[in-house]
């Protein structure tokens, strides 16, 4: 399946203007931007490929590396600052050894970190697949991510 | 529901829809509109918050346990899914509606909840620990003894606008937002007013930019009505990226239609055809939620040609923006629309004249345009009379922080700062004194307690050198390191800054290793570190000045804004951190000096195993010692000591 030219046929003026909805599809559609996409989307809108990437970097909603089987978001907001969630980066550095942006070696881990998911007051917060933690603590996150490490066996 | 589901389809509403005069329609459309209003119910209604807020605390887990318990006891009762009533720690929120009686809100109901709470319901009793209040309705019997939500401290002083029906009405139903009585601002717009019009009563009303900068959006309006072009636009900014702010959100999840109305009335007095609403991209509950309203609305006709044969035209569409904090600046959003980076250019010209694709655009934040629906039926004077003299109607405040009620308050200007945290969010948790309070996000104020008596306008603020941002509030306690405060904002706007301009790059970057370094030993061997401490004392000020006066656009001049309000009232703190090593709340971290008590240590080795600096000495089994210079205070020891043999201070 050719999804890639599917999601570019979806916009039919191909102007510059569609290049943020196309990437935006294709990331929703694959996870990432692969060199692949980027570069049959540089095609399609006839612009260069730097330009694409150089656009795509400067928002922080793309990735460039497959997402793993689980994806954490974390947030980051003031409020779960002021309650720890900058130890629980360390923590999962720790524990998964990733990073912002980052997937672990084994492909199950991803994470993402969200200037603030807008749920203050039960912070901090993660998000698992899109599955809400509320009121993290190292400890509690120890066990959310054992808990996934357990349904792979 | 019954029959009142297809009243959208049937003329004889549209017609009545199209002919009110006071707002009240005949016979039997009123008694559907009731039925909509959820005035007469037949079976039980139970309404579960899952919004964000309400989905982080886990009320789709609660939804499934209802439904379970209905099922298991074949008991009938609508479920339907709510916005949030904007009280976040009192998540997730069940409001029941009994037939005949006012409805009830409940809070914190997880799972293992839901059984004893319908129990006692369904039995017409009232379990006073979960409960927040009774909802007033002339039409329904209250409950005896029941204290009413709109007199609990949280609700009591607050005047809902904007947030009037958020956690009340269906948030995926036009017709009940129809019911409540939607869209006749819309009508009365199309059928009785001209642009201008429109404009001048914006203007009129006094309202403001909610966003922050305080524009009269009336004036902003006739600029684009005023400027010549054959396609002029409208954009909704729902870019809301501040951290700690999440009044637009929680508007959109629990009202969309409002937004989307304000959006429809302001397109045509600005006379533009094509609406456009540019959406965090993390915000998937509320993208859903428009989606889904701009749907119907083009299904039922209050979108596309010629609207009710109006001859206005309008679409509405929605774009996500890919994440990027300075796009909820007005040239930085338009030229991430046209699909290049959001970087901002300078102004004039203002979007108003020449905007997205060079044509005359108005950019309005969401607060801003869920207040049109209002100011249009009620009228500018009723606008003009809530608040202060040029500040006029509420502005929504997210306050969060250590406080025991953190969520949105919507306040009239005028109130001040000190009930809305001391009477409104509940005072400071545990009992602990406040410090300070940072209002407006990463590149707002930290003002000290002095200034809390402070009424809120947008001229008050600004002469405590302050300002509103867009609402967000976080408090502090006294246990909160100031300095840690500003270098998390200042962190955030080194990431956030676009890279366009020196100053701001260069200078939030300046900042951030400057505040970084003095949170931290000057452990360099070369005295490098210690310069850099000592550039804390000599440059913090001059950089954050020289960022407000050159910066390019917003972003940059209002970066700095932590730093110097921190400086000026927290000066001290900085002092303490930079000459004595010392943070006074303990959150610096690096600042920390270890010691081992020799008493409890058994000399098992594990500290000097895990420390990344070598610091640590000693033979097997005798005491082991931590030397002050190598240590860099970052705590493995103390986390790692099974005998609590090591202290800090």
């Amino acid at each position: 399946m050719d999804k890639i030219g599917e999601i570019i046929k979806k916009f039919p003026d191909l102007s510059r203007e569609s290049l943020i909805p196309i990437l935006q599809e294709v990331q929703d559609e694959f996870g990432y931007l692969s060199e692949e996409a980027i570069i049959r989307i540089g095609k399609a809108l006839n612009l260069p490929v730097s330009k694409i990437f150089g656009l795509s970097t400067f928002y922080n909603q793309f990735r460039y590396s497959t997402s793993g089987k689980y994806h954490i978001r974390l947030c980051h907001g003031t409020d779960c600052h002021m309650n720890g969630s900058g130890h629980l980066l360390d923590e999962l550095m720790k524990l998964i050894g990733i990073r912002d942006g980052e997937t672990s070696s084994d492909g199950l881990f991803s994470l993402e970190v969200l200037s603030c998911i807008g749920a203050c007051g039960q912070s901090p917060v993660i998000s698992v697949n899109g599955e809400y933690f509320r009121d993290v603590t190292k400890e509690k996150l120890g066990e959310i991510i054992d808990h996934y490490r357990h349904l792979e066996g | 529901m019954p029959d009142a589901k297809n009243i959208l389809e049937s003329d004889v509403f549209l017609e009545s829809l199209m002919r009110f005069d006071d707002g009240r329609y005949s016979g039997d459309i009123e008694d559907r509109l009731g039925i909509l209003r959820r005035e007469k119910i037949s079976i039980p209604l139970i309404l579960i918050s899952t919004g964000t807020a309400g989905l982080v605390a886990g009320s789709e887990l609660t939804r499934r346990t209802i439904k379970e318990y209905l099922d298991e006891r074949g008991l009938k009762a609508e479920l339907a899914e709510v916005g949030s009533l904007g009280k976040c720690n009192d998540e997730p929120v069940v409001s029941i509606q009994m037939p005949g009686r006012t409805r009830l809100s409940f809070k914190n109901i997880t799972p293992d909840q839901v059984v004893p709470l319908l129990d006692d319901v369904f039995h017409f009793d009232v379990p006073s620990d979960m409960l927040i209040g009774q909802h007033f309705n002339e039409h329904h019997d209250e409950w005896k003894n029941v204290p009413f939500i709109h007199d609990h401290p949280f609700f009591k002083n607050q005047q809902r606008i904007v947030l009037k029906d958020c956690g009340i009405i269906d948030p995926t139903s036009l017709e009940e937002y129809i019911a409540h009585g939607g869209f006749k601002s819309f009508i009365k717009t199309i059928r009785y007013y001209t642009q201008e019009e429109i404009c001048n009563i914006i203007e009129m009303s006094g309202l403001r930019g909610r966003s922050g900068s305080g524009f009269l959006t009336g004036r902003k309006w006739k600029i684009a009505f005023h400027t010549p072009a054959d396609q002029k636009y409208l954009i909704c900014n729902a870019e809301e990226s501040d951290p700690g702010a999440f009044m637009d959100r929680a508007v959109i999840e629990g009202d969309p239609f409002l937004l989307l109305e304000g959006i429809c009335i302001a397109a045509y007095g600005v006379g533009a055809t094509k609406a456009i609403i540019y959406i965090r991209s993390e915000y998937f509950q509320a993208i859903k939620c428009l989606e889904h309203g701009i749907t119907r609305l083009r299904d039922t006709g209050f979108l596309g040609h010629n609207i009710f044969g109006s001859g206005f035209n309008l679409d509405i569409t929605i774009r996500k923006g890919p994440g990027a904090f300075i796009c909820g600046e007005e040239t930085a959003l338009i030229n991430s629309l046209e699909g290049k980076r959001g970087m901002p250019q300078t102004k004039p010209p203002y979007p108003a004249s020449s905007g997205l694709y060079k044509k005359p655009t108005v950019i309005n934040n969401v607060e801003t345009l869920s207040n049109v629906p209002l100011i249009i039926w009620k009228g500018p004077k009723w606008f003009s009379g809530i608040g202060t003299e040029g500040n006029a109607g509420t502005k929504i405040f997210s306050v969060t922080g250590n406080v025991n009620s953190p969520g949105l308050i919507e306040i009239p200007f005028g109130t001040e700062l000190k009930e809305i945290i001391y009477t409104m969010a509940g005072g400071i948790k545990e009992g602990k004194k406040l410090k300070a309070v940072n209002i407006g996000g990463p590149s707002g104020y930290i003002i000290p307690e002095d200034f809390l008596n402070t009424p809120v306008t947008y001229e008050n603020m600004k002469a405590i050198n302050s300002g509103l941002g867009n609402g967000g509030m976080v408090v502090f306690d006294e246990d909160t390191c100031i300095l840690d405060m500003v270098k998390y904002h200042m962190n955030f706007m080194k990431k956030q800054s676009c890279g366009k301009c020196i100053p701001c790059r260069e200078g939030t970057r300046r900042i951030s290793e400057i505040l970084e370094s003095i949170t931290k030993k000057p452990v360099d061997e070369n005295g490098h570190s210690t310069l850099e401490r000592f550039k804390g004392v000599i440059q913090l000020e001059s950089i954050a000045e020289v960022m407000m006066e050159t910066s390019l656009c917003g972003l940059g001049q209002s970066a700095p804004n932590p730093v110097i309000s921190a400086l000026k009232h927290f000066r001290e703190e900085f002092e303490e951190h930079i000459f004595d090593r010392k943070c006074r709340s303990n959150i610096c971290k690096g600042l920390r000096t270890f010691y081992i008590d020799v008493e409890s240590c058994t000399g098992c080795s594990l500290c000097a195993k895990k420390c990344p600096e070598d610091a640590i000495f000693g033979t097997p089994l005798h005491p082991y010692f931590i030397v002050e210079d190598r240590c860099t205070g970052c705590g493995l020891c103390f986390e790692s000591c099974k005998f609590s043999a090591i202290i800090y201070k």
